[in-house]
């Protein structure tokens, strides 16, 4: 039995970032469970969470994602030994700068999902989707974006409407 | 220009059912950069393959995007079909719209539409994959097996008996584990020590093993085929070279009164100890706490009366280090200790029945040393309290198993079968005494199980009670147990005179760490996680370590001695090659770039990176620059993530491979 199907006005897009040996093994723990979970979320596969550069969450961000979730193997059990130690680590620090440069750091979640833990999976992806949902659309860094092609060299109205429009 | 092939699987109907995989190929096909794009009802199939390798030499492919299953299930089979068609097996990658798509969403609309964004992604990632050579690397032919249960012995007897050199630690002062403290074994009533000490004195005795025991695993570097394990040889204090186990100074200790733990603590050992009689190796160890001459420094006892001049107490703990190619973790199993919380842990439901407050409420394996010819009753069943035979004897079942609520959700396999031995041998030992089992199913799979315990019941006159105990109570001298017997619906109350309780198995209290030390994942219990339930069931995710027995789940001696088999074969297999391809996921430094800060060399946790200098043709030193010595490197990319000037890259997981995924949402 299924929970009946609501419609949303809004779909958040939501970008994961996991690792092979834990997450992306509990995603997939999850599938084989046939367990289900909103069909927003992207996920983008490394070999470890230390892999992932912080670039790339403003990266995401800048390409229209709403929530970016980071998940690895719990502290301690990383396959590469301590990987997941120094992503927590640099993490800590982007959030500090995320924080000054004004994003919502609700739309940045963290988590440990082991690849015992298909449940965990569905749970973390399941709250993130509906928080950002209730957040709304992450429009800031679509307007730094657009502003950023906006040289501001020939400053006439009709340039910056028809930017503006884009 | 690139040309790609996409490929989408139906997967019988597993991705059909909820992914319109005609329109994924449809609006696959007009991605730019793709020149075919097809659908197929079983892409892992061999018409599929085949389907993949003819359309790669028709369409002259460039790269190929299979959208199927999980990689971690099916990449290594299209890399190699792809490989057949003679293109590099790195410009293949696949689009998991099974496990992560079409299992996982029921809305066919939305499920489609999500497909086809993971595909489009993976197409844009595919046109940055680089041709990547294969990395060959030595194999070293010698195994490593931790833990000398039935497990561990029978898994290096295996590969040593095939000429390959193991390297075999335990914990404990002497191999045998849980196996040597049993009495009999269930089906067959075998004694379990006259099965299990030929093959402790098998591995003793042979060319091929070498045995640390009284040993603890500390660090393990490496990969597959080149593992550098660093163990702890703790302190005997009693040196084995010159030990020839005549026992003189176990007689002549002045401090007899030390619980042994062999005996689940019923019996008596004195300070300078053997486990057990027919421990191996015989050389026996100090229990320094307990020593009069580490506590006082006085006695010193052991050391005059030591013919061969054996006793040390100077020595210290030593590290070893053996080079490796395979690591078969055969840890093995603790009990459930009721009575006793462990720090840390997380089920509830310690104290209950009664253990550990009432002497005459034990648990399985103490009924085993009281069974047990060699144990401290010399095999009489008598009470710990007053040392009476007990007349009305109780057994309890689930005890921590199965219990959702208390933090063990699980089956621990093994009790029906024990419980049902533990009253045959009840009966054969007290002929005039009665066994009750308060049970809640009995789980008798397997061969000769059932008749097994029917026999218990129908020959050996074991009441079996269906229902669980509420209610348990020293009154005088006797144990009141009251429960129900819901096959027939009425209460019951017995006075029994000694109380069994068949307690879960758990992993072993430090699993955990040392799953830690190896790399290797475990479930929330602590159980290690084998590759694949099913297709893998003896190997850990991470290449090159293997797992056998109750440390991967709870197993009895059958099971545990085929997986044992089934994982030294695994060995075999690997040390069959004399070199190894691995991955070619490694990280590369971009000279050019690099200004020798060695963050990455900070971060990397496999000292993988070097420092290597750049001269000019005069031989004048230019710069020093980090380089990333492919054999070591584990490819995670921590490197590249910290490296400031981004001169550091991991292959197959580019800058550009991930931005290029980001780019096509």
């Amino acid at each position: 039995m299924h929970p009946e199907k609501l419609k949303h006005d809004f779909e958040p897009k939501i970008i994961a970032f996991v690792c092979t040996w834990c997450t992306y093994a509990g995603a997939d723990l999850a599938g084989t469970s046939r367990m289900q979970y909103p069909a927003n979320v992207r996920v983008l596969k490394f070999p470890c969470t230390g892999r992932i550069d912080p670039v790339f969450i403003l990266k995401a961000f800048q390409q229209g994602a709403d929530g970016v979730l980071v998940s690895g193997c719990h502290p301690g059990d990383c396959h590469y030994i301590a990987g997941n130690f120094h992503a927590r680590r640099r993490f800590a620090a982007f959030r500090k700068l995320l924080e000054f440069v004004g994003v919502d750091l609700e739309r940045l979640q963290f988590s440990w999902v082991s690849a015992a833990e298909g449940g965990k999976w569905v749970e973390v992806v399941t709250d993130l989707t509906e928080k950002v949902r209730n957040m709304g659309p992450m429009t800031e860094f679509k307007e730094l974006a657009l502003e950023e092609q906006w040289s501001g060299t020939i400053d006439t109205p009709e340039l910056k409407e028809a930017y503006n429009a884009i | 220009m690139s040309r790609i092939g996409v490929f989408v699987c139906h997967c019988g109907e597993n991705i059909s059912r909820t992914v319109d995989v005609e329109r994924v190929a449809a609006q696959v096909g007009k991605m730019p950069g793709v020149a075919f794009a097809t659908d197929y009802k079983y892409m892992c199939s061999d018409p599929g393959q085949t389907l993949l390798k003819k359309t790669i030499q028709e369409q002259k492919l460039s790269h190929v995007v299979v959208a199927a299953c999980s990689p971690r299930m099916h990449e290594k089979t299209f890399r190699k079909a792809v490989e057949a068609a003679g293109l590099n097996p790195y410009l293949c990658e696949m689009a998991n719209i099974r496990e992560h798509c079409s299992w996982v969403h029921e809305d066919k609309q939305e499920a489609t539409a999500k497909a086809i964004e993971i595909v489009g992604m993976l197409v844009e990632r595919v046109k940055k994959n680089r041709v990547l050579p294969t990395i060959t690397v030595p194999v070293t032919k010698r195994s490593l097996v931790i833990g000398g249960g039935i497990a561990g012995i029978q898994a290096a007897l295996d590969i040593a008996d095939a000429g390959h050199h193991v390297v075999l630690v335990e914990r404990d002062p002497s191999i045998g584990g849980h196996m040597a403290q049993l009495s009999e074994t269930f089906p067959t009533l075998d004694c379990s020590q006259c099965i299990m000490t030929p093959k402790m004195v098998d591995v003793a005795n042979h060319p091929n093993i070498t045995l640390y025991s009284y040993s603890e695993i500390e660090q393990v570097d490496g990969y597959i085929g080149n593992f550098q394990v660093t163990i702890r040889r703790k302190a005997r204090s009693v040196d084995e070279d010159k030990c020839t186990g005549c026992g003189v100074c176990m007689e002549k200790c002045p401090v007899k009164k030390i619980p042994n733990k062999f005996d689940c603590n019923l019996g008596m050992r004195p300070a300078i100890y053997v486990p057990f009689p027919q421990a191996v190796p015989n050389t026996p160890v100090i229990d320094r706490d307990n020593c009069i001459k580490f506590k006082t420094g006085k006695c010193g006892l052991c050391q005059k009366v030591c013919g061969p001049g054996a006793v040390d107490y100077e020595q210290e703990d030593r590290l070893v280090v053996e080079p490796v190619g395979a690591i078969v973790v055969a840890t093995g199993f603790d009990l459930y200790t009721i009575d006793e919380k462990p720090k840390g842990s997380m089920i509830k439901g310690y104290g209950e029945f009664g253990h550990g407050k009432i002497p005459d409420v034990i648990d399985g394996m103490t009924f085993e040393r009281l069974a047990s010819a060699s144990g401290p009753t010399g095999g009489k069943i008598l009470r710990p309290s007053d040392g009476k035979e007990p007349k009305q004897i109780v057994f309890i079942q689930c005890i921590g198993s199965r219990a959702r609520e208390k933090g063990i959700s699980y089956c621990s396999k093994v009790c029906c079968m024990y419980t049902a031995k533990h009253t045959m041998l009840y009966h054969h030992k007290v002929h005039d005494g009665q066994a009750y089992v308060f049970f809640m199913d009995a789980r008798t799979p397997g061969k000769a199980y059932d008749e097994f315990w029917r026999r218990s019941i129908e020959e050996e006159e074991a009441v079996y009670i269906r229902g669980m105990v509420s209610r348990l109570y020293q009154k005088g001298d006797k144990i009141v147990v009251m429960g129900s017997d819901i096959a027939v619906g009425v209460q019951v109350e017995i006075e029994a005179d000694m109380v069994v309780l068949a307690t879960a198995i758990q992993p072993r209290t430090g699993a955990d760490s040392l799953a830690q030390k190896l790399g290797i994942s475990y479930d929330k219990y602590n159980f290690y996680s084998e590759a694949h339930a099913k297709l893998r069931p003896v190997e850990c995710a991470t290449a090159g370590i293997y797992l056998v027995g109750a440390c991967q789940g709870p197993k009895d001696i059958p099971d545990t001695v085929s997986q044992a088999s089934a994982a030294a074969a695994k060995v075999m297999t690997l040390f069959a090659k004399d070199k190894l391809e691995r991955e070619p996921i490694v990280a590369r430094v971009k000279e050019a770039g690099c200004v020798g800060c060695f963050a990455c060399k900070k971060v990397c946790a496999y000292g993988a990176v070097e420092e290597k200098e750049i001269r000019d043709r005069q031989g004048n030193l230019i710069k020093v620059v980090a380089y990333v010595n492919p054999g070591v490197c584990g490819g995670c990319g921590t490197c590249q993530a910290t490296c400031p000037s981004k001169s550091v890259e991991l292959d197959g997981y580019t800058d550009e491979q991930i931005v290029a995924m980001i780019e096509a949402l």
